[in-house]
């Protein structure tokens, strides 16, 4: 694919994910504005895979080094942090049943 | 691995991130949603780490091990309070990843002469302008949440001038690369002058619009890691980046709009600054009458309807369990009791409902804004537990004060009202609330756990 063709693609898919993402949260209720922000927040931690794509890189100089090794820790914190939070909020959503009793 | 097969399994973690926000519209399946994603990002990292094969194997590990030990440790030990902060450090990171990995392709790529093309050249400067401002801005909403550094707006004359010659200064920084001058350094000073700027964008806002900032933040990693994608010709980083951006932005927009605010006067507000040089037309004469836990068990327990407001004190004092254990009581005598949630309590939209779905108050009794409004009018006693600002009647009546205009819970049409507080101390926004000398309004003084809690035990005794 020459580089030209690649470029539209890329533009394509990036407008569309545009409309998917307003679309996609437009039903969200209030209630959940908290754990949206902090899913999404999980989802950009996808540059992790750039972070390794980064520190894959074949004849690297010391600086490459460095700051690829940066981005794998920062990107995966925001993966593994950003995912944790989301479902220790969402956990507390959890359903119940009304008649159990407490056993405070 | 193929990289058609690559993009192939790739997809498949577009997918799961997409079903991953659709779920999340419902409380039932929310939790189930963040897990598929979380299994499509487990997929992506897999899939990239055959296709790479073993070149660095060890230094990825380690910095997984590291980054991703971190991330676990801290957000396992917070507490649900500070989840606000937390998710602004989270945020932070990724921007930071992004404005690196900006720096290490520039850093690859230029030495090959023309290259790189305009294209990857601007995505470059992009992710590493974006990513480096949502950087530095998270760590600034981060260290005001946390209280490390004052919630208080903190302004200085010809602050917008020097903000906007800052930014204009990274863009013809970045432009210049652009335009095809081959020299790593305009990014390293584009990227300084980024971090600068995220700090100074930040740190005149308010605490109590720190939610809207990390909104806009997250959206700001989002289109980050857009552009990231574009500079490693990688789908993935593109879509799923650009969803983030996408619906972060509306999620933004719907949270100032909630705040009758907009945008531009939320980021250029200075908001609960203004307050200082306006005097609040006199609205704060009156007395404060503060009263006993006593007293309010028998207003409480002779009720046939009280609605309980919560606030950021609720969550402060963890105050939710003992919150319910009063509502049980009263309710066990007959008493109508609903909780009035507004939807920007707390520090985060949806904070309080969190709080109290973790003390098992059922859903049907949480009542949003309007619903609630229409109550107040037949309500015998609102209880005020630590919230302040979206009480305070400035809002509706004075137009010198800087919420005025925001919708509010009108608790003062209530026949009476309780308001627990620490102290008079004015709350986060640091703003006069006039309500805390209305005729019909009592203080008790005091954490509002402590205080929910002698409550309890007075109204057993009554």
């Amino acid at each position: 694919m020459s580089h030209n063709t690649l470029l539209v693609f890329e533009v394509t898919i990036l407008v569309l994910a545009i409309f998917l993402g307003f679309e996609v949260i437009s039903k969200v209720p209030t209630l959940l504005h908290t754990p949206l922000m902090s899913g999404t927040n999980a989802i950009h931690g996808i540059v992790i895979v750039g972070s390794m794509i980064v520190l894959a890189q074949p004849h690297k100089s010391a600086f490459m080094w460095i700051v690829g090794v940066a981005a794998v820790i920062l990107g995966s914190a925001n993966v593994v942090g950003g995912f944790v939070v989301t479902d220790r909020m969402l956990e507390m959503f959890k359903k119940k049943e009304p008649p159990k009793k407490d056993d405070a | 691995m193929s990289t058609d097969l690559t993009r192939l399994l790739y997809l498949i973690t577009i997918v799961t991130f997409i079903l991953a926000l659709r779920f999340l519209s419902n409380p039932a399946h929310a939790r189930r949603g963040n897990q598929l994603g979380a299994a499509g990002m487990l997929l992506a990292i897999v899939v990239t780490w055959i296709k790479i094969g073993s070149t660095s194997w060890w230094a990825i590990a380690l910095g997984m091990l590291v980054g991703g030990g971190f991330g676990a440790v801290a957000a396992r030990k917070v507490k649900m309070t500070a989840m606000p902060q937390m998710v602004a450090l989270f945020n932070g990171v990724g921007g930071g990843a992004a404005s690196l990995i900006a720096l290490a392709e520039v850093h690859r790529i230029l030495p090959e002469p023309g290259k790189p093309t305009v294209d990857i050249s601007l995505a470059i400067v992009l992710s590493g302008l974006i990513g480096a401002i949502s950087f530095s801005g998270s760590l600034i909403a981060f260290a005001k949440l946390q209280e490390l550094i004052g919630g208080r707006p903190i302004t200085y004359t010809g602050q917008k001038l020097v903000n906007g010659a800052l930014f204009l200064c990274a863009a013809g920084l970045g432009l210049a690369l652009v335009a095809g001058v081959q020299d790593e350094w305009l990014l390293w000073g584009l990227t300084a002058g980024a971090l600068v700027f995220g700090v100074l964008f930040v740190l005149p806002i308010g605490g109590a619009d720190m939610p809207v900032v990390i909104s806009l933040l997250n959206a700001f990693t989002g289109l980050a890691v857009a552009a990231g994608g574009f500079e490693l010709q990688n789908n993935i980083l593109i879509v799923a980046g650009m969803l983030v951006g996408a619906s972060g932005t509306f999620l933004t927009l719907m949270m100032a709009r909630a705040m009758n605010r907009s945008i531009a006067n939320v980021l250029f507000g200075a908001f609960g600054q203004i307050q200082t040089g306006v005097s609040g037309g006199g609205s704060m004469d009156g007395t404060v009458r503060p009263t006993t836990a006593d007293d309010v068990a028998v207003m409480l327990a002779y009720a046939q309807k009280v609605v309980v407001v919560p606030g950021y004190g609720m969550a402060v004092a963890q105050a939710q369990h003992d919150v319910r254990a009063l509502a049980d009581l009263l309710e066990s005598r007959g008493v109508e009791v609903t909780y009035a949630i507004h939807p920007v309590a707390g520090r985060m939209p949806g904070h309080m409902n969190v709080l109290l779905a973790e003390a098992n108050v059922p859903y049907p009794a949480l009542k949003e804004m309007d619903e609630a409004n229409a109550e107040f009018g037949r309500t015998d006693v609102s209880l005020v537990i630590g919230a302040n600002d979206v009480v305070n009647p400035d809002a509706r009546n004075n137009a010198g004060s800087p919420i005025y205009g925001m919708p509010i819970l009108n608790v003062d049409q209530s026949k009476a009202v309780v308001v627990l507080k620490r102290s008079m101390n004015p709350g986060f926004a640091g703003i006069d609330n006039p309500l805390f000398v209305e005729p019909n309004t009592m203080m008790l003084f005091g954490d509002a756990k402590e205080s929910v809690a002698k409550l309890t035990a007075a109204v057993k005794a009554v």
